[in-house]
Parts: structure tokens; sequence; C-alpha cells
């Protein structure tokens, strides 16, 4: 073979390849995307019998699914405001002050990121049982805040690692007590840190199917709820949703890229 | 100096960290209104502490720090009327320049035009002039720099601490922002006490200099006394480089003091010299002077060992018979030994006397060869 010819060989294989890993990554949300505008009224509803909006006019009156999205949606505000604070903070106390047993708590936050979620999952319902606290929104804001705390923490400490400690000695060098310094400097500089813990904590809340299951008593969430119907094949009125979702997402996906959200400081 | 107004002073200032990690030990300095105050050492010698605890970062476990005659050793960093340039420069990342030089105006609510117009001729100041919308991450370690003694200076206070503000600089840009730092501190009249481990910065810049080693301060004073007329065995080897013959006091007239060398018997001047005490003399390598023929007076034989030119300036090393080397150092343009024999001599001015203390003096002094690079 010539150089040229392998050369486009090497070209043809590297788009086949490349073309079959994006289908790989995209044919499932595509699959879900096509079937919340099929026609379609039997089950499994996969055979296309038309494009219809009629899904999504349902799904306005589905009001059990609306619902459980609510519950989902309040939770993962709930748990990704009380994990954001408690990470951040800990992650800041644990750079900034060294005490007993540091590497010891430090190694335990692992902990929950590593173990199954179906333990703790258990572990979280024989707490709630155990403790009587009735079973609902509340035990899923806490059981979303508990594993979430770490990712927060790993996420804040990353930002932490290039920080640099004289910033905040300059402030109140320059007249700022320590209530401000935290505000003006620490903050600010530590937000991308947080802001990526957040939305990690939100991104992990919303799916969780595992140990909402153990923790939710009589509450539905989204996932919980899509988890009940799927027994009969997905409803089209829940790809209609997911549809509606992931259409949410990416857009806030090119806002952030757009740099809408962050000045520009190069 | 005893008229001018004592700005800072530090009293029988201690810092011990953990109970046995003695790093400041009675520490006594007072700087002048307006003086340019050098800590000079190297690392670990205590001078960053030391500016810390006049800065607030640190607490001092004994003894106690002024500012315009009030205590402020228990006072909070934002309390005092203090400003620090950090070595780090610690400049706010998510601040534009203007808001990291408007910084403490804001934290102090001053009026807004005031503001503006404070920082717009403090930039012009240090020449940042139109650099107000950048982010620091846009600048070059000079202008940095730059921003950092901005941000300190327009809140116009009592005392400007500097740690090492200069040492991340490229040596061309250093002596640059050495001649700008010292034009800025006489326009402004600002108390400066300024760290580094840089014995030409020290010597440059400083109306005076208290050189620390270990803790101990050991000598004050302006940069031609340090230099002309070092106080002990460390601050002669420390500022520039010198010759020291060690010796012992065989005979004291007046202020003729003669001391045995192992070479010899030479008489240098001094008091408050006792007989037989351990001494030494100090001959800076300008000062040092040869010759190829045998003079008459105290001379000592010595072989030329190498010759090494440094620019503007050259340098011989010889040996002693004892196998102490020796440097000579000239302009260039002017002779020097290359080889063979050479008689080394004096004049008794250029000789400096200076108490042998401790062994421990010395040992610090040849550990320092190896970590003088902080």
């Amino acid at each position: 073979m010539s150089r040229q010819s392998k050369r486009g060989v090497k070209k043809v294989s590297s788009i086949i390849f490349c073309t079959l890993v994006y289908l790989f990554l995209f044919l499932p949300i595509i699959v879900i995307v096509v079937n919340s505008f099929n026609a379609t009224t039997s089950k499994p509803y996969l055979s296309w019998k038309g494009f219809t909006f009629d899904w999504y006019m349902k799904l306005f009156d589905n009001t059990a699914l609306l619902s459980s999205f609510g519950n989902t949606i309040l939770i993962a505000i709930c748990s990704t405001l009380l994990a954001t604070c408690i990470g951040t903070i800990a992650a800041v106390g644990m750079y900034k002050y060294k005490f007993k047993g540091k590497s010891a708590i430090d190694g335990l936050l692992y902990i929950p990121v590593v173990i199954p979620e179906i333990v703790l999952g258990i572990s979280l319902l024989t707490l709630f049982t155990n403790t009587h606290i009735p079973r609902g929104v509340l035990t899923l804001v806490l059981a979303h805040t508990t594993f979430s705390i770490p990712y927060v923490i790993f996420n804040v400490r990353a930002r932490l690692s290039g920080y640099d400690n004289s910033i905040e000695e300059a402030s109140m060098d320059l007249g700022a007590n320590r209530i401000k310094t935290f505000f003006n400097i620490t903050l600010p500089v530590l937000a991308p840190g947080i802001g990526g813990g957040a939305l990690l904590a939100f991104t992990l809340s919303i799916d969780d199917v595992i140990i909402s299951y153990f923790t939710n008593g009589q509450t539905k969430t989204y996932p919980l709820k899509v988890m009940e119907s799927i027994k009969s094949g997905v409803a089209p009125d829940v790809n209609a949703l997911s549809t509606l979702i992931l259409l949410g997402t990416v857009v806030l996906v090119i806002l952030t890229q757009s740099g809408i959200f962050t000045k520009n400081k190069q | 100096m005893n008229d001018k107004k004592v700005m800072v002073e530090i009293e029988g200032v201690n810092k011990i960290y953990g109970g046995t990690n003695h790093v400041v030990k009675d520490l006594s300095i007072s700087v002048y209104e307006g003086e340019f105050l050098t800590l000079l050492g190297s690392s670990g010698c205590g001078k960053t502490t030391t500016l810390r605890m006049v800065a607030g970062f640190e607490e001092p476990t004994s003894g106690s720090i002024k500012v315009a005659g009030v205590n402020i050793e228990n006072q909070e960093p934002f309390e005092r009327n203090v400003n620090t340039v950090f070595q780090s420069y610690a400049l706010f990342p998510h601040m534009t320049i203007f808001d990291n030089v408007a910084y403490g105006l804001k934290i102090k609510k001053t009026a807004k035009a005031e503001i503006k117009e404070r920082v717009t001729n403090m930039l012009d100041l240090v020449q940042l002039g139109g650099f107000e919308k950048r982010y620091p991450s846009q600048l070059s370690g000079g202008q940095k720099q730059r921003v950092a003694i901005a941000r300190a200076l327009i809140n116009r206070p009592q005392v400007l601490l500097l740690d090492e503000p200069l040492g991340a600089l490229d040596l061309k840009l250093r002596k640059q922002m050495q001649l700008e730092l010292k034009r800025l501190q006489k326009k402004l009249n600002i108390t400066f006490i300024y760290v580094t481990h840089d014995q030409e910065e020290a010597l440059t810049m400083s109306d005076r200099i208290a050189i620390m080693n270990d803790g101990v301060l050991e000598q004050i004073g302006t940069p031609t006394d340090i230099y002309e007329r070092p106080a002990s065995k460390f601050v002669a080897t420390f500022i520039g480089e010198t010759n020291l013959f060690e010796g012992c006091v065989s005979g004291i007239e007046g202020d003729a003091v003669s001391v045995t060398l192992e070479t010899g018997t030479v008489t240098a001047k001094g008091s408050d010299y006792q007989m037989n005490e351990m001494v030494a003399i100090s001959v800076r390598p300008e000062r040092m002077q040869y010759s190829f023929e045998p003079v008459e007076g105290f001379t000592i034989e010595a072989s030329v060992k190498e010759q090494v030119y440094v620019g503007s300036i050259l340098k011989a090393i010889v040996i002693l018979p004892n196998g102490n080397e020796v440097k000579i150092e000239r302009l260039a343009g002017q002779s020097i030994p290359t080889d063979g024999k050479v008689y080394l001599y004096w004049n008794e001015d250029d000789a400096k006397l200076i108490h042998s203390r401790s062994q421990v003096f010395f040992d610090a002094v040849e550990n320092m060869t190896f970590s003088s690079v902080s």
C-alpha cells in the first residue's frame, strides 16, 4: 500500500470509530426523544405510528408524574444547599487547621463515596426507623445531603490546593475583619469549586434511585416514579418529561459554556 | 538620630513556637519616623516572624511592640495602621487592579469619588496608569509587585512592612524596583521595614540595617557602619566578602591592640579588648595589599592559587601557609597577581578588629553558605 492510501484508510477508520463512539453515547437519548413524539398507544410503545405532541399534552394532565418531579426538584435544591454549606465549611476548616485525627477524618470522607449505595440506603432506613423520623421529604433531603457532602468537599478542596492563604492576611491587613474577609475574598475565590460541588450534588440528588427507594416513605421522586412505571414499558409521557429535562440541561450547558455566568477574566 | 521620633518600638520581644522553637530572642529595635530599616538575615533567622508580629499575623510570646507610642501587640491585624507588601504579592485574583488597590478604602467606606481619585493617583505613582480594568493574572511579576505596593500605600499607613517583595523578580527588574521603592519611600516619607536575605539589596536601599542571626539581633547601623565596622564575625562575613585572620590579643597600648596571629604579630585599632582574648582581624578583599618582594613590617607569605574574572572586578585567591584562602579584589584595569609567591599586608586603617565569639556563630556562617538562597 502506498503511503497516501494508508493515510486515507487511517482517516476513514478514525471517522467510523468516532461515529460509533458518539452513536453509542447518544443513541439511547435519541430513542427517548423520538419516542416522546411517537403516536403509538399500544404497549410497549415502541413501534412508530406517526408524529404527535399528544404525550406532552398528556404529561400536563399526569399530576402524579409532575408532582414527583416537583418533589425531586425540591429535594435536590434543599439537599444541595445543605451539602454545599456543610461541605464548604468542612473543606475550608480541614485545609486551614491542624488537629488530632485529621488524617482519619480525611480517610473517612471516602467511605460514603465508595460503599455500595444499597448499604448506605439500608443503614439510613435503619437510622430513620430507630429514631422515629417519619419518612418523607425530610428523610430524603437528609439522605441526599449525606451522600452529597463528600463530593462538595472534594470539589472545594481541589480549588483550595491552589489557594494562597496570604490573600486573606492581605485583606485583614487592609482593614477587613474576618467576616468581611470571608465574604469579600475567601468565598469569591472558592466560588468555582463551591459551584462545581453544588452542581454535582444537585445532579446526584436528581437521579438517585437506590437510596431514595429506602428513605422515601410515601413520597415519590421522579426517578422512583419512572422505575415504577417501566414495569409495563416506558410510558411515552415519561419520555416527554425526560426530553424536556434534557432540553433544560442542554440550554443550561450552552449558557455556561458561552460564559454568560462568568465574567471574562482570561 | 536621637532627635528623630521613634515610629516603631520593638522591646524585648520573644517568639516561641510550640514551647521549644525559639525563633526570635529578646529582640529590641527602634525604627525612626520616615526611616528605611532593613531586617537582614538568612532564612530562618526570625526576620519574617518579626515583621509578621508587627503586622499582627503572629503574637509575640513576650515583649511589647509600639507603633507611634501605642502598644499594638494585642490588636488584630485589621485594627493596626500598618500595611504589608507580601512576598507572594497576595493580590486578589477575582478583582481588577482598580478594585485591588481600592480595597482598603472601600472597607473604610471612603466616598466613591475620593476612592477613584486616590486610586488613579496611586496607580500613576507606581507607573501603572491605564491598568485599572485588568486582572492580576494579566500582569507581569514586576507589575503585580507595583500593584501590591500601591494597594498598601493608598491607605497612608504609619509603617509599611515589606516581606522580601523583590524576591521573585529577575535581577535586572529587581535592581530597577530597588531604586523605585527607595524613590517612593523618600517621596512619601513613610517608615519602611523591609525584610530581605539579599545583603546587596540591604546596602543599596536602607537607611539602617538590622542584621539578625538565629533570632538574635547581631548589629544595627547604617550600611557604612555595618560594612566598615562589623560588630561580629557573623556580620563581617555576612555583609560582603572578607578575610578573617584569627589571633589572640598580646598587648594593649591605648587604642593600639597587638594581635598575635599564626604568622606574626600585628597591631590594630580597638578599644574594650582584654589581654589574651581571642579576636579576629577582618580585611576586605579590596583593601588587601600585596607585593612580590618582602616588605617591611608585618607580612604574610602566600602563593597564588587562581585568578577569577568577574566583569568589572578581578579576584585572586591566594593560599596561606596554614592552608587558609585569602581573597584579593581589584577593579578591572588594575593589576592583580596571577601566579607565584606574594607577600600580603594591610594598612592599619583597613583592618577591623572583631571579638571572636563562640564557635556557634562560626558554624552558623558555615551553614549559611548552603541555605542562603531561600
